[in-house]
């Protein structure tokens, strides 16, 4: 069998979804109201998954005593509260949609020392998620 | 090939304690969870099974068959019970949610006879979960 181990996590964003190589008119056919020029946000609701042997000491793949502050240090601490465009690196080069976003978590998360990163989950909204795993990404 | 899900829950309290460990480091690695009084969780169990319908029912197994095995496997032995002292296949071990999920997929894998048991998820909280599924052919990433 294998195990793994989720943990799910919030952070509320602003984004708005425009690429600077594409006139007006083709980013608001392609991103219609997401290209509203001021913006919008979302409550974003973020899974982490991580595998690897279970430590027979303490019964667990990772401690999220270990797990929670590299999560908030590496991601949330740079994405809650914040606008995507302005305020992260990444974004400034690349359209935020949750596609980038989460293959941008999941490259600050990929070195966590204590476990296997196997799977980063984004749900936009209720109704739209996306995810990402360790196959994926390269 | 079909999966199916079936979703149970069940309260119990736990704590983590490793008596190999001095005082200060069982404080150290599990925090608040190694409260010797013990604490408790409202925990979600998922049991998904993958097979072919049976042409005669349409059914991959009847789901009122998989809520039997349920019940007799892991309700009758977690509801409402401290996980450290009362469910001896835990004994040894410290109760976190993926020794939980272990040890709830090898009670069921053997009692599931049409279809495979494919995934046991259990949530621990709606912020936690661990899923046990299969190891790959191969057996690469197994973590048994």
């Amino acid at each position: 069998m294998k195990l793994s181990l989720t943990r799910r996590y919030d952070f509320s964003a602003s984004h708005r979804l425009h690429a600077p190589q594409l006139s007006a008119a083709e980013n608001q056919r392609i991103y219609g109201k997401c290209n509203n020029p001021y913006g919008h946000g979302h409550n974003y609701a973020l899974e982490v998954t991580v595998t690897g042997p279970v430590d027979p000491a303490t019964g667990m793949i990772a401690n999220l005593r270990d797990l929670d502050p590299f999560v908030e240090r590496e991601v949330l601490a740079a994405f809650d509260q914040k606008n995507l465009n302005e305020e992260v690196a990444e974004f400034q080069t690349t359209v935020p949609t949750t596609e980038n976003v989460c293959r941008e978590i999941f490259r600050r998360l990929q070195d966590f020392p204590a476990a296997h990163l196997e799977r980063v989950r984004i749900e936009e909204t209720s109704k739209n998620s996306f995810e990402i795993g360790a196959e994926d990404f390269a | 090939m079909i999966r199916i899900t079936r979703k149970v829950e069940f309260s119990a309290s736990h704590f983590y304690h490793n008596p190999n460990f001095s005082a200060e480091e069982n404080r150290r690695v599990f925090g608040k969870c190694n409260n010797p009084h013990g604490h408790g969780h409202n925990y979600t169990l998922e049991v998904t099974i993958a097979g072919e319908p049976d042409p005669a029912t349409g059914m991959v197994l009847d789901l009122k068959e998989l809520k039997d095995i349920l019940q007799r496997e892991v309700m009758d032995r977690m509801d409402h019970r401290h996980l450290n002292y009362e469910v001896p296949e835990l004994a040894g071990k410290i109760p976190t949610c993926e020794n939980i999920a272990a040890v709830i997929w090898r009670l069921l894998e053997p009692k599931i006879t049409r279809g495979k048991l494919d995934r046991v998820r259990l949530y621990e909280s709606p912020n936690l979960f661990a899923d046990c599924t299969a190891a790959s052919a191969n057996g690469a990433g197994s973590h048994a």
